[in-house]
C-alpha cells in the first residue's frame, strides 16, 4: 500500500487511489475543491482544474517534482508522494487563476440564479477572493433553454464541467444530450432540444456544481435559504426514494437527492448511489407523500442553516463532558438517554 | 451618621417680605417674558421641515434605473439581512416584451416592508446587489391602522416621473463607476439596444 504525505499529514492508502480520494479519506481543510469531478460518475473529472494540487516528490524512487501542478482529481498515488495543497502559496495562487478563468465566461447573477447559497463555483470564488472580474470582454450570452417541463438550461453559466453529461450518459438510457461545438462555443444541449424524459435525468440537476441546470418546479420559488431542509423517505419502486425535501412552511418547494459533504449523492447501505427518480423529485410535492426523518444535518457556515435551529443533541453531549461522564446519582430531565454514557 | 453629611431640616417662618409673594411673582414672570424674545426650539413640522443629515434614515425606496426599469430583482438578500425580519417579497419570472419594466430575468412581484417593524437600521441597503433599496429622508407618515404601515410596491417603487435622489447616500467612487456604461451592470435596457443596433 503507498505511503503518501499532503500537507504534512501522512495516510497509507489502496493502489490506484488518486490524490483527490486520498485527500478525502483524510478530510478537512486540506481537500482539494472539485467542480467537475464526481467520485459516484466514471470517467468524470480532469475538465476544470480547480483541485490542482504541487507535487513536490513524485514518489520514493524517483523523488524529483513535477514540473507544474497536477489534476488530483486524475492523478493515482505513488509510494512516497509528497503533495502539498493549502500549505503551498505557489499552489493557490494557481487555483485563483483557474477559478479567474471559470468566471470568465460566467455571468454574475447571483441573486437572480436558484443555486446561489448552495452553489459550489461562488463557494469557490470567494474562497479565493475573485467575487469580482478583471474581465473586459462582453460573455458568450446564450438564450435559456428547456429540456422538457422540468429542467432549465441556462448556458450562459455553464462551465463545462461534463458531470450531466456523465449522468445522461451513465444512468439513463436513449441519449440525446451532449456538448456540441468546440472550444470557446461549446455548449451542452439536447438533439435539437429533444426533451429529455428519462426516469432519471433529474440527476442532472443535482451534479451541476452552477445553476446552468436547474428545477423548472423550483423556478424563482424562494431562496434556498428560506427553505427548511429535511430528509425523508418513500416506498418508490424505480430508486431508493431517500431524499432531501425543501419546505417552506408546509409545502414542499423542491426535492433533491441526500448530499454528503463533498456537495455528491451519498451512497445507499448496499453501496450503490442514492439517485432519485423524476417521479420523486417533480411529481411529488406533498408532505403526505413522504415519510419524514428530521432535519438535515446542514454545515453551520452555510447560508442554508441561517435561522435554523438543529435538534436538542448538543445539550445532551455538554452535560456530559461537564459532568466528566461521572453522573454522581444526579437525575436531570433532559430527555431520553441524557445520562446514558454512551450517547455521546 | 455614617457619614457626617446629614443636615437638619429647618422649618423656618416666613418673613414679611417673603409671605407677601409678590417679588417671586415678578421674579417667575420675569423668565417666562424672557423667553417669548428667545429662538424656539422647535419647528412647525408639516410646513417647515428640518435639515436631515445626509446619512438619516427614512422610508425606503425601491429604485428605478435610468431608463425606468424596476432595480429589484427578488434576491432576499435585504430580508435575510433584516435583523427586525421586516421584510417580504415574492418573486416572478419576468416575460417576454416587459424588459423595459424589470431589469433582470426575475423581478418582485410582491415586495412588504413592515414599517412597524421596521427599526430603519439600513442593512437592507447595504445587502443589496442591485441598488435597488435605498432609504431615504422621508419620515413614515403615522396612522390609526396597522395594516396601513404594511408598505408594498405601490408605497416603495419610486414613481416614474418623481424620482428620488439617492445620490447622497452613495459614495463618490460608486458613483463614478456607474457611469462607466462598459459594464454590464451599469447598461439599462436602453443601452443594450443600442448596442445592438450599432452592431448590425
Amino acid at each position: 500500500m503507498p505511503k503518501i504525505t499532503i500537507d504534512d499529514i501522512p495516510i497509507e492508502v489502496p493502489e490506484g487511489t488518486t490524490i483527490l480520494q486520498a485527500a478525502r479519506m483524510i478530510g478537512g481543510d486540506i481537500v482539494p475543491p472539485a467542480m467537475c469531478y464526481y467520485s459516484k460518475l466514471k470517467t468524470s473529472g480532469g475538465y476544470c482544474r480547480t483541485c490542482i494540487v504541487k507535487v513536490e516528490q513524485g514518489s520514493e524512487k524517483d523523488p524529483r517534482p513535477m514540473p507544474k501542478p497536477v489534476a488530483s482529481c486524475r492523478t493515482n498515488v505513488m509510494d512516497g508522494m509528497v503533495v502539498r495543497n493549502i500549505t503551498s502559496q505557489e499552489n493557490l495562487e494557481a487555483r485563483a487563476g483557474v477559478v479567474e478563468f471559470l468566471l470568465m465566461n460566467h455571468p454574475l447573477d447571483c441573486p437572480v440564479c436558484d443555486q446561489a447559497g448552495e452553489c459550489h463555483l461562488q463557494d469557490l470564488s470567494y474562497e479565493h477572493g475573485k467575487e469580482g472580474t478583471r474581465n473586459e470582454f462582453e460573455r458568450r450570452e446564450y438564450e435559456p433553454m428547456d429540456f422538457g417541463d422540468t429542467i432549465k438550461l441556462n448556458m450562459n453559466r455553464c462551465i463545462l464541467c461534463y458531470r450531466c453529461v456523465k449522468v445522461a450518459d451513465q444512468l439513463t438510457d436513449g441519449r440525446c444530450h451532449g456538448v456540441i461545438n468546440r472550444g470557446e462555443h461549446a455548449e451542452i444541449s439536447t438533439y435539437i432540444e429533444k426533451a429529455i424524459d428519462n426516469d432519471f435525468s433529474g440527476n442532472m440537476i443535482d451534479v451541476c456544481p452552477v445553476g446552468a441546470l436547474t428545477d423548472r418546479t423550483f423556478r424563482f420559488k424562494s431562496r434556498v435559504w428560506y427553505t427548511n431542509p429535511v430528509d425523508a423517505h418513500r416506498d418508490c419502486d424505480k430508486c431508493c426514494g431517500k431524499v432531501r425535501l425543501w419546505n417552506q412552511g408546509d409545502e414542499v418547494l423542491r426535492v433533491t437527492a441526500r448530499k454528503d459533504q463533498f456537495g455528491e449523492v451519498i451512497d445507499n447501505e448496499d453501496g450503490s448511489t442514492a439517485w432519485i427518480c423524476n417521479d420523486c423529485r417533480f411529481e411529488k410535492k406533498h408532505l403526505n407523500d413522504w415519510v419524514i426523518e428530521g432535519p438535515s444535518d446542514i454545515s453551520r457556515h452555510s447560508v442554508i442553516s441561517a435561522n435554523h435551529y438543529e435538534s436538542l443533541r448538543s445539550i445532551q453531549k455538554t452535560t456530559m463532558k461537564m459532568m466528566g461522564a461521572k453522573p454522581h446519582g444526579v437525575k436531570f430531565e433532559l430527555g431520553d438517554g441524557a445520562l446514558d454514557p454512551n450517547n455521546q | 451618621m455614617l457619614t457626617n453629611r446629614s443636615k437638619q431640616v429647618v422649618k423656618r417662618e416666613m418673613t414679611w417680605f417673603e409671605k407677601a409673594y409678590f417679588p417671586a411673582i415678578l421674579s417667575g414672570l420675569s423668565i417666562t417674558i424672557k423667553h417669548f424674545f428667545m429662538k424656539k426650539a422647535t419647528v412647525k413640522y408639516p410646513e417647515v421641515k428640518r435639515e436631515f443629515a445626509p446619512v438619516y434614515r427614512g422610508q425606503h425606496v425601491l429604485k428605478r434605473d435610468e431608463s425606468g426599469a424596476e432595480r429589484c430583482t427578488a434576491c432576499g438578500l435585504c430580508a435575510v439581512a433584516c435583523p427586525a425580519e421586516a421584510i417580504t417579497m415574492t418573486a416572478n419570472e419576468r416575460k417576454k416584451g416587459e424588459e423595459n419594466l424589470y431589469r433582470e430575468e426575475k423581478y418582485a412581484s410582491v415586495y412588504e416592508i413592515n414599517m412597524l417593524r421596521c427599526i430603519f437600521c439600513g442593512l437592507c441597503e447595504e445587502a443589496c446587489p442591485k441598488e435597488a433599496i435605498f432609504l431615504t429622508d422621508r419620515i413614515v407618515p403615522s396612522t390609526f391602522e396597522r395594516d396601513e404601515f404594511i408598505y408594498g410596491k405601490d408605497k416603495l417603487v419610486e414613481p416614474i416621473d418623481q424620482r428620488v435622489d439617492v445620490s447622497k447616500r452613495q459614495t463618490p467612487a460608486v458613483l463614478e463607476f456607474k457611469k462607466d456604461k462598459h459594464f454590464k451592470h451599469n447598461k439599462t435596457y436602453l443601452d443594450k439596444m443600442l448596442g445592438k443596433a450599432k452592431k448590425h
